[in-house]
C-alpha cells in the first residue's frame, strides 16, 4: 500500500515543484515593450503598407517629405523637406530637402532617392497608390511630374486641380516616405522596386531601424543614433502581438510590458487606481457608423432612415460600456480635422422614430439583416442597438462574422444594414467627404467604390459640391463647404453616423512621453522615456 | 386487468420482463433492456449523469417557469457587470443581461446543437458504415477511404472551416459538427456489420430472397444500433465542447442568443475583475458535459457486463 | 481521435489477393496518397467557398478596383476553380506550398516556425499525460470497484469533461494573475527574445543547449500552466485506457500463475501485466498525441502561444488558403505518420503481435 501511496504522493507533489514562484523582471531600461494588436500588418514597405499597425509601425521608420510632428500635431512642418514654394496655379510644387541629411546606412538623403520614393508608390501601384494617383500622376507620366531637379531639390506637378492644403497634407501621408534608393533597388526582384524585401526590412532615415517583424508575433526596432531630430530615448522598441485586452492588462500588472494599448473601459476602470499605472487619452479619428442600404424597399424611404437615426442609444453606449474609448460625433468628420463641426441632432427618441414610421407606413415595423463584425465592442454595439431599434419594431437579425467578411458583404453593397468604422486617409477632410458624400455613378461598376457608392446612394449634386470643395482655395470658403456638406450628409445620408473614437494608453508610471496622434502617422515612439 | 391494483401489475410486468424463458422475441429484447437498467440503477455515478442530463433536459423544457424568457435578453445598459444579488442570481453580463436567465435559456441552444448533430450522424454513419461492411469490396474501398479523409483532417480546423464557410447560426454549427463527427460512427458500424455478416440469419433471410436494403434495415441495423447509442452518448459531452468551443471563437449562435460558448468569451475580457461573468457558463458547459460523460459511463459498462 | 480506427487494416478484396511485403507498403502509400489528395481538395474547396474574400485580405478595403483586379489575377482566382486545384498540386508536387498572404512569407517558412512551439507544448503535456496517467491507471484497475478506483475514475471523467478554453482562462486567472506561480501568456518575456539561437525550435531545449539558464527557466515557467492543462486532459484519458487494458491483462491466466508461483504481487501488476498492457497504450499515447495537436487552437488562443493552431485559425479567417492547406497537410502528415508508427512498434513490443501478423 505504501509503495502505491508513493505515486500519488508524486503525482501530488511533481505540479507543486513546478509552480515555485516566479520573479518578475522589469522590462530592460533602454527598451520599451508596447503591448498591440498587430496582426493586421501584411507589409512594411511605405509604398504598400495600408493597416493602420503598419502604418504607425512605418511612421516611425520612415521620415517623410513633410510632417507633423510629435512636439506640435497641428502643425505642418518640412520632414526631409526644409522649405517649399507653390506655383500661383497651384500645379507646381518645389521643394527644397534640408542639408546633411542622412539614411541609416549612412548614405546622404538626396533629392534623387525623394523622387525614387514617390514614383515607386505609382510605379508598383499597390493599394495606398490612389492618394497619389489622384493627383494625375499615372505610371507613363510620373517619372516627369516628378523629379529631381538638383541634389537638394525636387519638383512635383499635378495635373488635377486641388487645394495645396490637400497636396500638401497628402505630402504628410505614409506614401510620402523617404526609402533609399540605392538599398531598395540592390534588393530588386523581377522589377519589383525592392517591394519584396522591403516588406520586412528597412531602408530608412527616421527615428528608428526595423530589426525583425515576426508576424502575429512582434515588430523590434532599434534607435537611429544619426536621426535628424536626436537619438530616441528608447534604444529598442518593441511592440508585441497580444490579442487579448485581458492579456494586456495582466501583463501590464505585472510589469512584463511598459504600454498596453487596446484596453477595454471594462478593464481601464480598475487600473485607474492603480499607482503604478498611467491611463492617457489619446483623440482618434475613427467614425463609426451603421450603413443602410437605399437599394432595400424599407430603407430606400428617407423617413425610415431618418426613424432610424432616433433609434440609437448614443449617450447610453457612451456612457456605459464604451466609456472613455468613444464619443458621440454624427458627422462624417472627426473633431480635431479641419472644418469639423460637433453637429449631433439625433438621441434616441423612440415615440419620434415611431411617429416616423407611421408616416413612412410601418407603423408595425419590419425585418431586417444586420450584418456586424464579431469582436468588440462592434458585438456590444450591435446588440445594444438590436434593442432599441426592436422597440420601434423594427426587428433587427444579427449577422456577426470576420471584419474581413463584413467588408466583402460591403463592397458587394449586399447588405441591408451593417456595422463598420472608417478611418481617415490623412488629414485632410476631403478624406472623408470622399467617401461619405461622393457618388456620381452608381453602377455597378464605376472607377471608384466610395461609402456612398455602397449603399446606393445616388447624389451627383452633393458630389459636385463636395469636389469643388477639394479645389477652393480660399480657407475660410473651403470650411463653410465642409460644414454643408457634413449637415447634409447626417440629415440625409443613409448612414447612421454614432461615434469618433479615442484611444486610451495605459502605461507603467515610469514610462512617459508616448504621443498618441488623431491618425496613426502620429502616434510617436521616439519621445517615449524611462 | 382492471380489478388488479398498480402495484401486483407491475410485479407482474416485471416477473414478465424477467422471465427465463422468454415467449417472444419482443420479450427477450425488452427483458434484455430491463436487466440492463437494473444494471445500470445500481452504477451510482451513471445515476447522477443521468440525473444531470434529466434536469437538464428539465431544464430546457420549463425554462420559461424557472427564468424570466425576456430576462434572458434585456439590456439595462445601468446594472452591467452586477454581482450575484438577489435579483440577479448570478450576476449580470456586459450589456446588464441576467446571467441567471442566460444560462437557464442558453440549455436549450446546447441541447438542441446535441439532438440535431446526434440525428445527422447516427444515419449518416450508418449509411456510410453498413454498406461498406455489407457489401465489401469496391463499395468498402471507396466509402472507407473518404471516412479515411475525414478522420484524417484537424477536427476542430475542419469544424471552424466549415461553420466559417457557412456563415453563423446554430443551424450551421451542427452541420459543421456533424460533418466532422460521422466517420467513427461509419467504423464503427462496418466493423459490427462485418462480425454479423456471415450469422446465420442473415445468411437465411439472403436464402428467403430478401432484399439487400431490407436486410440492412431489418436484420443489421438493430444488431448496430446499442452499440452506436452507446458510442453516440460518450460522444455527447465531445458535441457540446465543441460547440462551445465555436461559440467561443465566434462561430455558431448569433447574439443575442445565450450560447454559452460564446458567454464565456464575451466574459473572459472581465475576468479579472468580474469573474462570474466567463465562469458560470464555463461551469455549465462542465457540468453538462460530465453529466452526459457519466452516463455514456454507466451505460458502456452495463452493455460491457452483458458482453461479458 | 481515431488512430486506432485508421490503423486497423481494411480488407480490400481487390487488394488483398496481392499478398507479400512490398505490395503492403504500396497498398500503404496508395491509401496514404489517396487521403491526402483528398484532403487538400476537401480543404481547397471550403477555403474557396467561405466568404471571405482573399484579394480584399491582401490588398485592403481602400485598394481601387484597378488593384483589386491585378491581385485578382495574380493569385488566379479567375481562373475555374479545379484549374487552381490542379494547378496548387502540382506546385505542391514541386515542394512550393506558396507565400502566406498573412505573413508574406512562404508556407512552408511560416510552419517550420510556429510548429515546434505546439510540438513543445504537446510533447510536455503528452510526458505529464503519461508519467501520471499510466500509474494512475494501474491503481485504479488493481483497485477495481473500490474507493480509489471510484475516485479515480471520476477525476479522469472530469479531465475529459472540461472546456479547455475555460480551464485555461481559470488556470491563468489563478496562477497567474492572483498566485504569481507562473508566467503569462506567450512563450517567453520580451527581454528573452532572440537570445538563444534556434536549433530544434523548442525553446526549452534550445535555452539547454546554448547554456541559457534563466531564458530556459523563463520558457518553462511560460510552458508549465498550458502544459499541465493539456496533460491533465490527456492523462484523464490515459489513465482510463490503461485500467481498461490492466483489467484485461490481470484477468489473463498468467498473471494467477505468476501469482501462484510467489511472484510478488508488485511485481506481477507493475512489469509483467503493465509490461504486456504497453503495447495497447502505445497506440492509445500516439492517439492522445494526435488530438492534442489538433486540440491546439483552443488553448493557443488562450495562451496566446503562437504555434500551429493559432497560425491555422489566423489563416482561416483571413482567407490564407495556402496556410490552410499547408497547416492542415501537415497535421495530416503527423497524424498519418503517428499512425503508421504505432503499427510499426506494435510487433516490436508485442512478440506475438509479431508472430501472428
Amino acid at each position: 500500500m505504501s509503495k502505491r501511496l508513493s505515486f500519488a504522493t508524486l503525482a501530488v507533489a511533481l505540479p507543486l515543484a513546478f509552480a515555485s514562484p516566479v520573479a518578475h523582471a522589469a522590462t530592460p531600461a533602454d527598451t520599451v515593450v508596447i503591448a498591440k494588436q498587430i496582426d493586421d500588418i501584411l507589409t512594411l514597405d511605405p509604398g504598400e503598407a495600408y493597416e493602420l499597425s503598419g502604418i504607425e509601425i512605418a511612421t516611425n521608420i520612415y521620415d517623410r517629405l513633410l510632417r507633423y510632428e510629435a512636439e506640435d500635431v497641428t502643425k505642418l512642418v518640412g520632414g526631409v523637406a526644409e522649405s517649399w514654394t507653390i506655383s500661383p496655379d497651384g500645379k507646381v510644387y518645389n521643394f527644397k530637402l534640408r542639408p546633411n541629411l542622412k539614411f541609416q546606412s549612412g548614405a546622404p538623403v538626396t533629392a534623387e532617392d525623394v523622387a525614387f520614393s514617390l514614383q515607386r508608390v505609382v510605379l508598383m501601384n499597390k493599394t495606398p497608390a490612389f492618394l497619389f494617383t489622384q493627383l494625375g500622376w499615372t505610371k507613363d507620366n510620373v517619372k516627369d511630374l516628378v523629379k529631381a531637379t538638383g541634389p537638394n531639390a525636387l519638383q512635383v506637378t499635378i495635373t488635377e486641380d486641388f487645394a495645396p492644403s490637400l497636396v500638401l497634407n497628402l505630402m504628410t501621408s505614409i506614401v510620402a516616405s523617404v526609402v533609399e534608393k540605392k538599398v531598395a533597388m540592390a534588393n530588386e526582384v523581377n522589377g519589383d522596386l525592392g517591394n519584396a524585401w522591403l516588406k520586412s526590412h528597412s531602408a530608412a532615415s527616421g527615428a528608428y531601424r526595423l530589426v525583425a517583424w515576426k508576424p502575429n508575433e512582434s515588430v523590434t526596432l532599434e534607435a537611429n543614433p544619426t536621426f535628424r531630430l536626436g537619438a530616441p530615448a528608447m534604444k529598442r522598441v518593441v511592440v508585441r502581438h497580444v490579442p487579448e485586452p485581458a492579456s494586456q492588462r495582466l501583463l501590464l500588472e505585472k510589469g512584463d510590458i511598459d504600454i498596453a494599448r487596446d484596453l477595454s473601459p471594462d478593464q481601464l476602470a480598475p487600473l485607474a487606481e492603480n499607482k503604478a499605472i498611467r491611463i492617457e487619452q489619446f483623440p482618434g479619428a475613427n467614425t463609426w457608423y451603421a450603413a443602410m442600404n437605399t437599394a432595400d424597399e424599407h430603407l430606400k424611404n428617407p423617413k425610415v432612415r431618418e426613424a432610424m437615426k432616433y433609434l440609437v442609444d448614443y449617450n447610453g453606449m457612451v456612457n456605459s460600456f464604451l466609456k472613455g474609448r468613444f464619443i458621440v460625433q454624427e458627422s462624417f468628420l472627426p473633431l480635431g480635422f479641419f472644418s469639423a463641426i460637433a453637429y449631433n441632432p439625433y438621441k434616441l427618441d423612440v415615440a419620434k422614430a415611431k411617429a416616423l414610421l407611421a408616416e413612412a407606413g410601418y407603423p408595425n415595423g419590419f425585418e431586417l439583416k444586420f450584418d456586424a463584425p464579431n469582436t468588440s465592442p462592434f458585438t456590444e454595439i450591435a446588440q445594444s442597438m438590436q434593442q432599441t431599434m426592436g422597440q420601434a419594431g423594427i426587428k433587427l437579425n444579427i449577422v456577426p462574422s470576420e471584419l474581413k467578411q463584413v467588408i466583402g458583404v460591403y463592397r458587394a453593397r449586399k447588405h441591408q444594414l451593417l456595422l463598420i468604422s472608417w478611418g481617415p486617409d490623412y488629414f485632410d477632410p476631403h478624406t472623408n467627404a470622399d467617401t461619405f458624400a461622393h457618388n456620381d455613378d452608381n453602377s455597378d461598376t464605376p472607377k471608384v467604390r466610395p461609402l456612398a457608392w455602397r449603399n446606393h446612394w445616388y447624389i451627383p449634386d452633393v458630389t459636385k459640391d463636395m469636389l469643388a470643395a477639394a479645389k477652393e482655395l480660399d480657407t475660410k470658403k473651403r470650411a463653410a463647404m465642409y460644414a454643408d456638406l457634413q449637415r447634409k450628409v447626417t440629415d440625409e445620408g443613409p448612414f447612421i453616423i454614432m461615434f469618433q473614437n479615442t484611444a486610451e494608453v495605459a502605461s507603467r508610471a515610469n514610462v512617459k512621453g508616448f504621443k498618441g496622434g488623431i491618425t496613426e502617422d502620429l502616434n510617436f515612439y521616439r519621445t517615449i522615456k524611462k | 386487468m382492471s380489478d388488479v391494483t398498480l402495484r401486483a401489475d407491475l410485479g407482474h410486468w416485471r416477473g414478465w420482463l424477467l422471465d427465463q424463458a422468454p415467449g417472444s422475441r419482443w420479450q427477450a429484447r425488452l427483458g434484455r433492456w430491463y436487466r440492463a437498467w437494473l444494471g445500470f440503477r445500481r452504477n451510482g455515478l451513471a445515476m447522477t449523469g443521468f440525473g444531470v442530463v434529466l434536469l437538464l433536459v428539465g431544464i430546457a423544457i420549463f425554462a420559461p417557469l424557472i427564468a424570466d424568457r425576456e430576462a434572458a435578453t434585456l439590456q439595462v445598459l445601468t446594472q452591467r457587470l452586477e454581482p450575484a444579488s438577489w435579483q440577479h442570481w448570478f450576476g449580470t453580463d456586459e450589456l446588464g443581461r441576467d446571467i441567471y436567465a442566460r444560462v437557464v435559456f442558453g440549455s436549450r441552444i446546447t441541447l438542441t446543437i446535441v439532438a440535431l448533430v446526434s440525428a445527422i450522424v447516427v444515419p449518416v454513419g450508418l449509411g456510410i458504415g453498413l454498406p461498406a461492411g455489407y457489401f465489401g469490396g469496391m463499395v468498402d474501398a471507396v466509402l472507407m477511404r473518404i471516412t479515411d479523409i475525414f478522420l484524417a483532417f484537424p477536427r476542430l480546423v475542419l469544424a471552424l472551416a466549415f461553420a466559417a464557410a457557412l456563415g453563423p447560426g446554430i443551424e450551421n454549427a451542427v452541420i459543421a459538427i456533424a460533418l466532422t463527427t460521422w466517420p467513427p460512427y461509419a467504423r464503427l458500424a462496418r466493423a459490427e456489420t462485418l462480425t454479423r455478416r456471415r450469422a446465420e440469419f442473415i445468411e437465411a433471410a439472403e436464402l428467403q430472397g430478401a432484399s439487400h436494403l431490407r436486410i440492412l434495415l431489418t436484420q443489421i441495423v438493430p444488431l448496430c444500433l446499442p452499440s452506436v447509442i452507446i458510442r453516440l452518448t460518450l460522444d455527447m459531452a465531445g458535441i457540446i465542447l465543441t460547440a462551445a468551443g465555436l461559440g467561443f471563437l465566434g462561430l455558431g449562435a448569433q447574439p443575442p442568443a445565450p450560447e454559452w460558448g460564446a458567454m464565456v468569451s464575451s466574459g473572459r475580457q472581465v475576468l479579472l475583475d468580474q469573474w462570474w461573468v466567463a465562469t458560470i457558463p464555463g461551469m455549465a458547459i462542465f457540468i453538462t458535459s460530465v453529466g452526459f460523460n457519466l452516463l455514456g459511463d454507466g451505460l458502456r459498462d452495463v452493455s460491457d457486463s452483458r458482453a461479458g | 481521435m481515431n488512430v486506432a480506427a485508421l490503423a486497423t487494416p481494411s480488407a480490400h478484396g481487390w487488394v488483398r489477393q496481392i499478398a507479400g511485403p512490398v505490395h503492403r507498403v504500396l497498398k500503404v502509400l496508395f491509401s496514404v496518397l489517396l487521403t491526402f489528395l483528398g484532403l487538400t481538395c476537401v480543404t481547397f474547396v471550403i477555403g474557396r467557398v467561405i466568404p471571405i474574400d482573399p484579394v480584399l485580405a491582401i490588398v485592403g478595403d481602400k485598394a481601387p478596383p484597378d488593384v483589386y483586379a491585378r491581385v485578382r489575377a495574380e493569385i488566379g482566382l479567375d481562373l475555374p476553380l479545379p484549374v487552381q486545384y490542379w494547378r496548387y498540386l502540382m506546385k505542391v508536387l514541386h515542394g512550393d506550398f506558396g507565400n502566406s498572404v498573412i505573413t508574406s512569407q512562404p508556407v512552408l517558412a511560416d510552419l517550420l516556425h510556429v510548429f515546434p512551439a505546439t510540438l513543445e507544448l504537446s510533447l510536455l503535456a503528452l510526458i505529464i499525460g503519461v508519467i501520471f496517467g499510466v500509474p494512475i491507471g494501474v491503481i485504479a484497475a488493481t483497485h477495481r470497484g473500490r474507493w480509489q478506483d471510484q475516485v479515480i475514475r471520476f477525476g479522469s471523467l472530469l479531465g475529459y469533461s472540461m472546456p479547455v478554453f475555460w480551464l485555461g482562462l481559470v488556470g491563468l486567472l489563478a496562477f497567474y494573475a492572483k498566485l504569481g506561480w507562473v508566467e503569462g501568456p506567450g512563450r517567453l518575456d520580451v527581454g528573452f527574445d532572440d537570445i538563444v539561437p534556434t536549433v530544434t525550435g523548442l525553446i526549452v531545449v534550445d535555452s539547454l543547449i546554448a547554456g541559457e539558464h534563466d531564458v530556459f527557466v523563463n520558457a518553462l515557467s511560460h510552458l508549465v500552466l498550458p502544459a499541465s492543462i493539456l496533460g491533465y486532459l490527456s492523462l484523464a484519458y490515459v489513465a482510463r485506457m490503461t485500467r481498461s487494458f490492466m483489467l484485461s491483462q490481470l484477468r489473463q491466466e498468467y498473471v494467477l500463475a505468476a501469482l501462484a508461483k510467489g511472484l510478488s504481487p508488485f511485481r506481477v501488476v507493475w512489469v509483467h501485466a503493465l509490461g504486456n498492457a504497453w503495447v495497447q497504450l502505445i497506440t492509445v499515447i500516439a492517439l492522445t498525441f494526435g488530438s492534442l495537436l489538433e486540440g491546439a487552437v483552443l488553448t493557443e488562443t488562450v495562451f496566446a502561444w503562437p504555434g500551429l493552431g493559432l497560425y491555422m485559425k489566423n489563416s482561416l479567417f483571413n482567407a490564407d488558403l495556402n496556410a490552410v492547406l499547408g497547416g492542415t497537410m501537415l497535421v495530416g502528415v503527423v497524424y498519418i505518420g503517428l499512425n503508421m508508427l504505432s503499427d510499426l512498434l506494435y510487433p516490436l513490443v508485442d512478440p506475438r503481435a509479431r508472430e501472428s501478423s
